[in-house]
């Protein structure tokens, strides 16, 4: 193990060289671009042995992904907003294959009010695609869940592409003092890839023929038992990480001041930080505020979420992203799961658009959690730093 | 295939009858695009890796669970044939495996949405094989224009108006933009030229880097033709120029075959509902198109030969049944 200061771009090139990937398309894009930079690097200076293909497209990143995942190799790539959009479609051709590809999308605003800085409305979109999606709080964490992000995704159990999202400039262009670790370690923990249909002449097979409605529907049930499925995975390989390696993240979700908290904010990535320093002050006033760093959009932890927050009485989701006159994707998905639960599930959008998150708007958001638990009236849909009335 | 033999000596005697697009497809009959394949995998043999994008082949080809193919198989989406292709190659070269890695795309999945993938796979010289199934038309989703339809030509989306008649411009020339990036190999052929179409599949077989064969296939419910002509239109094709046979090899262009003199284009017009309701201007533009290929290609400064125009009582239109010829 070495100790470097690198960016979540980089660390996450770390964990791909580490993690043996064998083809990587790339295609550049603000803020994912240092990753397939310091890739291509390692390969042309002889210390990485991988096939880096500089795609024309993000369309092709993808197409040349699941073709080489198909042939049966380790393939890993990155995008971010725009390139995510624009390879829109070949994320669909993943899952249902079982081709368990791992990308990382830098997480960045898409569409116009055009910006190149960090919003969630890039990746909150593909959830419906069949790739899990972790999001992740640190260039630390980035690192060592990419390596997982290949044991998860090629377990047999599984056999599920993933994406692992970081936010974007926030992380992507902050360097952090990151452990690296060594290659013989990674190489325990990560076994080699065990592919499980393989475009071999010697064993012709067709992989995704067109599937007529006798058999479609079967195959998407498969694919939504396996994402299931993969919410034990996930468990198992942290706590096997956390023994190889001393980090432990979790899994499907991390609690911080959870057990006697009356109110909580739920955050994803970098948010979570912040979050965490405001419940520190907080829990210092004697007030009972909590955390939930929510990691797994997909597969979603609906029934551990609702057993880790039976007792709270208030909580709040934090969104970086909406759906316009309707909620933050977080929010949906949380209030969804604890449909019939006591706790009073409230909205609380900021930092779109790339726009800072400042501890004080996160203290003004467990200031109304903290009103909302004492049973007053809160609004449903709150935004943090917006200039002018909220109506 | 004889791996010795000269591939200037090889016939259609030399190809293999081993079948590997076999039987029970369901492709229409007198269909160019199953005729093509099925003798593109018998010169290319069982050590094959096929990649189909979205087209007719996706469609008869394989249904799951059955499958024509008895080589590995690959779909995912319309526009992505050459991307595709460098991943199993690439997945190939990890594995140290050289099996044969070829993607069989139609004319609007290579000319119109499939250019970008195209142009990459092709500027990167992938390792590759590429067959582009010219039938001139988007003929899976039911006969709409392409940027491979000629001039002149009905289809769903370049009907037979009253104002405006057919396509109003010319086939795009996909041979030379591949041409300029610089691929060791591209060959136009035609299934009614047997021996030169053999020497082509062979020739790009045994050559490296990235290959683009680009083959004629009529289209009978597309082109309203019958099924017994699809040869006959082939040859005539070529006979009138509006096909022409040569490759490029490392740069050097090489005409292989060279009809002795240009047909009239209306032979080839008149066997095709598509082209019926053609007016003799637009068949005079055409014609033109043709005497500069020709000139192009065989560099013959040609007299364009006698056209017999013909009329119809009404134009041609869709009738709404896709199998419905003229």
């Amino acid at each position: 193990m070495v100790t470097k200061v690198l960016s979540a771009d980089h660390a996450v090139a770390w964990a791909v060289r580490l993690a043996r990937a064998e083809v990587i398309p790339a295609f550049p894009i603000t803020p994912q671009t240092l990753i397939m930079e310091q890739l291509s690097e390692f390969i042309n200076d002889g210390e990485f042995d991988a096939d880096f293909i500089p795609a024309e497209s993000e369309h092709s990143v993808m197409s040349i992904a699941v073709g080489a995942s198909a042939g049966g190799v380790r393939t890993f790539t990155a995008t971010a907003s725009q390139g995510l959009a624009f390879m829109h479609e070949m994320l669909y051709a993943g899952p249902p294959n079982r081709l368990p590809v791992v990308m990382v999308n830098v997480n960045r605003s898409l569409g116009a009010a055009t910006g190149i800085w960090l919003e969630h409305n890039d990746s909150m979109p593909e959830r419906e695609s069949g790739w899990m999606q972790v999001y992740v709080e640190d260039s630390q964490e980035a690192l060592d869940m990419t390596i997982q992000a290949f044991r998860i995704a090629e377990d047999r159990r599984v056999m599920i592409p993933m994406m692992v999202c970081l936010d974007g400039f926030v992380l992507s262009h902050t360097v952090e003092r990151v452990e690296v670790p060594d290659q013989y370690d990674v190489d325990k923990f990560l076994p080699k890839f065990a592919p499980l249909n393989v475009l071999d002449p010697e064993d012709p097979k067709m992989i995704n023929p067109i599937v007529p409605p006798e058999y479609a529907m079967e195959m998407r049930y498969q694919l939504d038992r396996a994402m299931d499925g993969a919410r034990s995975v996930i468990g198992e390989v942290d706590e096997a990480f956390a023994e190889k390696f001393g980090r432990r993240y979790g899994g499907l979700f991390d609690r911080y001041q959870i057990e006697d908290a009356e109110f909580a904010l739920i955050t994803l990535g970098t948010a979570t930080t912040t979050a965490r320093r405001v419940v520190d002050e907080l829990r210092a006033q004697g007030k009972k505020a909590g955390l939930i760093k929510l990691r797994f959009m997909r597969p979603f932890p609906e029934s551990e979420l609702r057993e880790a927050t039976k007792e709270l009485k208030a909580l709040g989701a934090f969104d970086r992203s909406v759906s316009f006159n309707s909620y933050g994707p977080v929010f949906t998905e949380v209030r969804n799961a604890l449909y019939g639960c006591r706790v009073k599930v409230t909205d609380h959008i900021g930092g779109l658009g790339g726009r800072d998150l400042t501890v004080d708007e996160v203290r003004d958001m467990f200031a109304n959690l903290e009103r909302c638990a004492r049973g007053e009236k809160i609004r449903q849909v709150t935004w943090y730093g917006l200039r002018g009335e909220q109506k | 295939m004889n791996e010795q033999k000269e591939i200037s000596k090889l016939t259609l005697r030399d190809v293999p009858n081993k079948e590997y697009f076999m039987w029970g497809h369901g492709a229409c009959p007198g269909c160019g695009v199953a005729i093509a394949v099925r003798n593109l995998m018998r010169i290319f043999g069982p050590d094959t890796i096929v990649y189909v994008p979205a087209s007719c082949l996706v469609v008869f080809g394989a249904q799951y669970p059955i499958s024509a193919f008895d080589v590995p198989y690959f779909f995912t989406a319309f526009e992505n044939t050459g991307a595709v292709l460098t991943g199993i190659r690439a997945a190939q070269k990890r594995r140290g495996k050289h099996s044969l890695v070829v993607g069989m795309a139609g004319d609007g999945g290579t000319f119109d949405i499939g250019l970008q993938a195209l142009s990459g796979a092709a500027d990167r010289d992938e390792d590759v094989i590429y067959v582009c199934l010219d039938n001139e038309a988007y003929m899976n989703t039911g006969i709409q224009m392409s940027g491979a339809t000629p001039f002149g030509a009905w289809t769903t989306t370049s009907p037979a108006g009253k104002v405006i008649r057919g396509k109003r411009r010319n086939k795009k020339d996909i041979g030379a933009i591949v041409q300029a990036h610089g691929v060791p190999y591209m060959a136009t052929l035609s299934n009614a030229h047997w021996n030169d179409f053999v020497r082509k599949a062979e020739k790009a077989k045994r050559a490296k880097g990235f290959r683009f064969l680009h083959v004629f296939t009529p289209c009978v419910p597309g082109w309203r033709s019958e099924a017994a002509k699809t040869m006959e239109i082939s040859k005539l094709a070529v006979e009138t120029g509006m096909w022409t046979l040569y490759e490029v090899e490392n740069g050097e262009a090489n005409v292989t075959y060279k009809p002795k003199k240009m047909a009239p284009l209306t032979d080839y017009l008149k066997l095709q509902g598509r082209f019926a309701h053609m007016t003799p201007e637009d068949v005079n533009s055409l014609q033109r198109w043709v005497c500069e290929k020709w000139w192009l290609h065989y560099k013959d400064e040609v007299e364009a030969p006698q056209c017999e125009v013909f009329k119809v009582e009404k134009a041609v239109a869709h009738d709404g049944d896709p199998l419905h010829g003229v």
